[in-house]
């Protein structure tokens, strides 16, 4: 068996434990106390923030995310993690998450709440209509060509099939799988304005 | 990255330009420091004493936006001085190519290079065409003598680059310049490498692209392309920044760098006629060659059994631009401020603080009838309406803000800079309503799709005909949530039918196989259903699928790649190729065949990324093998003959390029002031600003103005991050840990520029540009000096780009300052080098 390091850890702890115990028979009174993580579920990850890729450890309990730290296994890290790293717990223990779709209608000076199914639909019906009402079938564009040995240029009518009334940005924060089927959307829908963060 | 993080370590010269990971990427600094315990030696060239340069061995300061005569003047050091690797030059870089006899140089057209049009503001590249022999070979001199060749024009154009000169360019004192020169250049010997660590300090320039360009000359001047310890390496910015390029989240690159169909190539033949690179040279793998295979397999994965050979495969569903069209970042809020777009999605981005001139982008959100704004958090963007100097009232702009979760509330891969794709679980359900973007999506798509099947509309095949078969099935054929592994299963690519082996060419005198009995089973390269186990497998004839060729073997029939968690480290070099998984086909360090000789041999043997093992038998009974990294393809080295190849596979000529006749702006780099400088006149040429960058000056637009050597904007200003926050801030302000650390906009000056002014370290000034103000508390810092330029004074002041008026009390956008203006390239937006004033408040 490959021992890593937290495993290692694990088992020199036990280890440790059974030491202390085979040369102090003596009744223990002060119990050290015990670890907040010591019961909650470990589930790796990557930071969301920069592009070096330090591996995390996430422990929860239930619903529940109590600690967020470096995973010393992870190569890169070895357990470090920067002051951005260290506070990702934060983004779930966090009152400013928006936890509801919210709507601002035309002209108004406040969001309201809504529900999922009447955002998506309004969405949807917008993205449909501005769709349907700016797409451009076939577009004017000049070729070359060769006519008798002799290139000349001229202008035709080509195939197009694009939107130009809707533009996307976004997002070098979603994940590759989302990053994919996003481009795979939106060129679904005809888009051709397609930009997000590597641009700038 | 050609590289990856933990290679730093390998180093013997570390050149930090452009970046200032101490600050921004301060756990893979730690590599560096590592590299610095085995002897190394890091230098940091920047405008500002950053928290790299504070541990670096060299600190040269420069006037920002000055890099470009900065390395030149390496390029000339290294030449003058003959610290070249040669027979790295010579045999694997195009710097034996003779160029055409009418290409002219800057040096004698005052700053321009042949071919320019004034009118069209570009280039007629005619003139930068190579000779050809009669067989329509380039023709050569491997001797490097010729005045026409690469590496003699080289010479002579960077001849104009000396210290002198350079450094009345760049502000950089001439011992500093000397002495960087001097020890970087160190690394051109075949024992020592080189690194050169770079972010967004090179690329926010209007001349971005040609600032990486002249760093990748000096890398393969120096043989640093391929080693371990070398490379180009740009330190991206964020956590999947590298994925989303990848997967093809631009306006002109489809998933993994295929270029966007455009009108006038109306099929994929014409298509894979025009961007299909062609070689007669049988030692060039010109690996772009396979392109007709991952354009077929990714229509294939995107329309799956709806794209055939007698529809082209889906071709025309496709959107298509036109020739010549752009439609970058820039583009889309200059065409949305004159009103172009009635919708917009602001998914995971607040373009609001992080745009260049972030009152123009604030301005063109308002003439939007509607926007979908997809966060964690509201932001300066959803909220715009409500922004400083908006009258909601007035702002017609529907504005719909969906919840998403957190990266670690939901599954899914991301790519590291060093290109490798690790792959996170869901520690906890999404928070209260919010979802996974990737439901989200789902989401959208279902309902679109829904009304163009009940009610048409324009082309309703182009999202009807998508394939979307990614989990769990409602009674109706629409997918309840996604099964995100079905999703990376389609990027990896599938065998759509069975795809029998290749026959395999038979050598002169060889005897043909034993034609296969009845009975025996046919011999495949893969079988209907399983999981293509690498690019190399992919077809052009729709028999496999493949969303994003460089992701090909990610997922395949081994399992999850992404996710493995294996230590073993073989080579001692860092590489650890069983952990997670690197594109291309997990290769650590691309173009590795550059690291050795033509025989195959590395040419640092104490770090030998790959080596030819001639004595290794293969299963098919061959002899010969590389050891160590994945190499850039099977084939033997160079000099193997017929079957060598040359170790830059993805140019179609083998060789790297140190002349660049594909770029806009010149096929060498050339010094350009920035759009705004202090200058009136660049000190190098007649030619003040890079020729070939699009000037927006529609008198229509206010914010669109430029202030070059203005009196009222005399401070040569840039931009930068810091530590605690991330991006624009949204996700950082709103952690309170981050935001007690760094509370808001501080803006850092020199104590020289203080005392001018009057200002004390904590006063509040207004930094001011031609576009905008920011408020911002000074910082009067030793890090900051003033230099001179040519004979006069210049001040250079810098503030962080991670505020925003949204959080109370930090300050509003320091991008309220920078211009629109983009590299001729890529149109980057320069936001690293413009003009600003100072003056304190109150």
């Amino acid at each position: 068996m490959e021992v890593s390091r937290r495993n290692f850890l694990k088992i020199s702890g036990v280890g440790v434990a059974a030491t202390t115990l085979g040369l102090n028979l003596d009744p223990v009174e002060a119990k050290a106390q015990e670890l907040a993580i010591q019961h909650a579920k470990e589930t790796t990850t990557i930071c969301p923030y920069c592009s070096v890729g330090c591996g995390m450890i996430v422990h929860t309990q239930g619903d529940n995310v109590i600690n967020v730290e470096g995973d010393p296994d992870h190569p890169i890290n070895e357990g470090a993690l920067c002051p951005k790293g260290s506070s990702v717990y934060q983004l779930r223990d966090n009152k400013a998450r928006i936890t509801k779709p919210m709507y601002r209608a035309a002209g108004a000076a406040a969001w309201q709440e809504v529900t999922w199914e009447w955002a998506l639909d309004q969405i949807a019906r917008k993205t449909k209509a501005t769709r349907d009402a700016s797409f451009v079938p076939t577009s004017k564009i000049k070729v070359k060509e060769k006519v008798a040995g002799v290139e000349v240029e001229k202008e035709i009518e080509a195939e197009v099939n694009r939107t130009m009334g809707i533009a996307s940005v976004g997002s070098a924060a979603l994940d590759n799988e989302e990053c994919y089927l996003y481009q795979k959307f939106l060129r679904g829908l005809g888009l051709v304005y397609i930009e997000h963060q590597a641009r700038i | 990255m050609t590289n990856h993080w933990i290679d730093f370590k390998n180093a013997d010269v570390i050149l930090i330009m452009g970046a200032n990971p101490a600050e921004n990427h301060p756990v893979a600094f730690r590599w560096i420091l590592k590299a610095k315990e085995s002897g190394a030696k890091v230098i940091c060239v920047d405008p500002r004493f950053t928290r790299s340069a504070a541990k670096s061995d060299l600190y040269a300061p420069l006037r920002s936006g000055t890099d470009i005569a900065f390395l030149g003047g390496m390029i000339n050091h290294i030449l003058q001085n003959k610290l070249y690797f040669e027979q790295y030059v010579a045999e694997y870089t195009n710097a034996s190519y003779l160029v055409s006899g009418d290409f002219k140089l800057p040096g004698e057209l005052d700053g321009l290079f042949s071919g320019y049009d004034p009118q069209k503001r570009s280039y007629d590249v005619k003139s930068w065409s190579f000779q050809k022999e009669a067989d329509d070979s380039i023709r050569r001199d491997p001797t490097l003598q010729d005045p026409n060749c690469v590496f003699q024009l080289l010479k002579k154009h960077y001849s104009r680059y000396t210290p002198e000169l350079v450094s009345k360019t760049t502000g950089t004192p001439k011992e500093k310049l000397l002495e960087v020169y001097q020890l970087y250049a160190s690394t051109g010997r075949p024992d020592r490498a080189g690194t050169s660590l770079y972010a967004m300090g090179w690329t926010q320039h209007t001349v971005g692209t040609q600032n990486i360009r002249t760093m990748s000359i000096i890398q393969l001047l120096l043989g640093n392309i391929g080693v371990a310890g070398g490379g180009v390496n740009a330190l991206r910015g964020e956590s999947n920044v590298q994925g989303s390029t990848d997967q093809g989240l631009l306006f002109h690159i489809l998933p993994g760098y295929m270029p966007v169909p455009s009108a006038d190539l109306p099929t994929t033949a014409a298509y894979i006629e025009k961007h299909t690179p062609k070689s007669k040279d049988p030692q060039s793998a010109n690996w772009w060659g396979n392109r007709n295979k991952y354009l077929v397999s990714y229509l294939k994965a995107i329309y799956g059994n709806n794209a055939t050979k007698e529809n082209d495969f889906g071709y025309n569903w496709l959107p298509k631009l036109d020739p010549g069209m752009n439609g970058s970042w820039l583009m889309i809020f200059d065409n949305m401020l004159k009103g172009k777009f009635k919708g917009f999605y602001a998914w995971g981005q607040n373009p609001a603080c992080s745009g260049a001139n972030s009152n123009k982008v604030r301005s063109a959100l308002a003439k939007l009838d509607w926007m979908v704004a997809v966060n964690l958090f509201d932001n300066e963007t959803a909220s715009f309406w409500k922004g400083p100097g908006m009258d909601p009232a007035k702002v017609k702009t529907e504005v719909f803000f969906l919840p998403a979760a957190a990266s670690f509330e939901k599954e899914g891969s991301i790519t590291n800079s060093g290109r490798w794709a690790q792959w996170r679980y869901a520690a906890v359900k999404p928070l209260g309503q919010s979802k996974p973007d990737a439901e989200i999506m789902n989401d959208l798509y279902q309902a679109i799709r829904a009304l163009y099947a009940k009610e048409g509309g324009a082309l309703p095949d182009q999202l009807l005909k998508l394939t979307w078969n990614y989990g769990f099935k409602r009674a109706d054929g629409s997918i309840r949530s996604i099964d995100i592994h079905q999703v990376a299963k389609e990027i990896n690519g599938y065998f759509l039918q069975d795809v029998p082996e290749p026959a395999k060419p038979l050598k002169p005198g060889e005897a043909p196989p034993k034609p296969r009995e009845p009975w025996e089973a046919k011999k495949l390269l893969g079988k209907k259903g399983e999981l293509v186990g690498g690019f190399a497998q992919l077809q052009a004839d729709g028999s496999t699928s493949c969303g994003s060729w460089i992701f090909c073997q990610s997922y395949n029939e081994k399992g999850n790649m992404m996710a493995r968690r294996g230590k073993k480290d073989p080579t001692g070099l860092g590489m650890f190729p069983e952990w997670s998984w690197c594109w291309p086909v997990n290769r650590r360090i691309i173009y590795n065949r550059a690291s050795c000789d033509p025989s195959g041999k590395p040419f640092n043997v104490k770090k030998a990324v790959v080596y030819w093992n001639p004595l290794a038998v293969l299963p098919d009974g061959k002899m010969g093998a590389w050891v160590g990294d994945v190499p850039d393809g099977p084939w033997p080295p160079l000099a193997a003959g017929a079957e060598g190849r040359k170790p830059f596979i993805m140019r179609a000529d083998g060789v790297a390029a140190i002349f660049g006749p594909g770029l806009k702006d010149g096929p060498f780099p050339e010094h350009y002031e920035p759009m705004e400088s202090p200058l009136a006149q660049n000190l190098m040429s007649r030619q003040l600003n890079n020729p070939a960058v699009k000037i927006f000056k529609d008198p229509a637009v206010k914010e669109d103005i430029l202030a070059n050597a203005d009196p009222r904007f005399p401070l040569v200003a840039t931009t930068y991050r810091v530590t605690e926050h991330w991006q624009t801030g949204v996700m950082t302000r709103n952690t309170p840990w981050l935001l007690e650390l760094q509370p808001r906009q501080f803006c850092e000056i020199s104590q020289e520029l203080a005392k001018e002014k009057g200002i004390a370290n904590g006063d509040l000034v207004e930094v001011a540009s031609a576009r905008g103000k920011v408020e911002a508390v000074a910082m009067v810092t030793v890090r900051m000096k003033p230099m001179k330029i040519g004979d006069k004074v210049v001040h250079q002041i810098g503030l962080p780009w991670c505020f925003g008026w949204h959080t109370p009390g930090v300050g509003d956008a320091a991008n309220l300052l920078t211009p629109t203006a983009g590299d001729a390239n890529t149109m980057i937006p320069e936001t690293k080098a413009f003009m600003a004033g100072i003056a304190r408040k109150g």
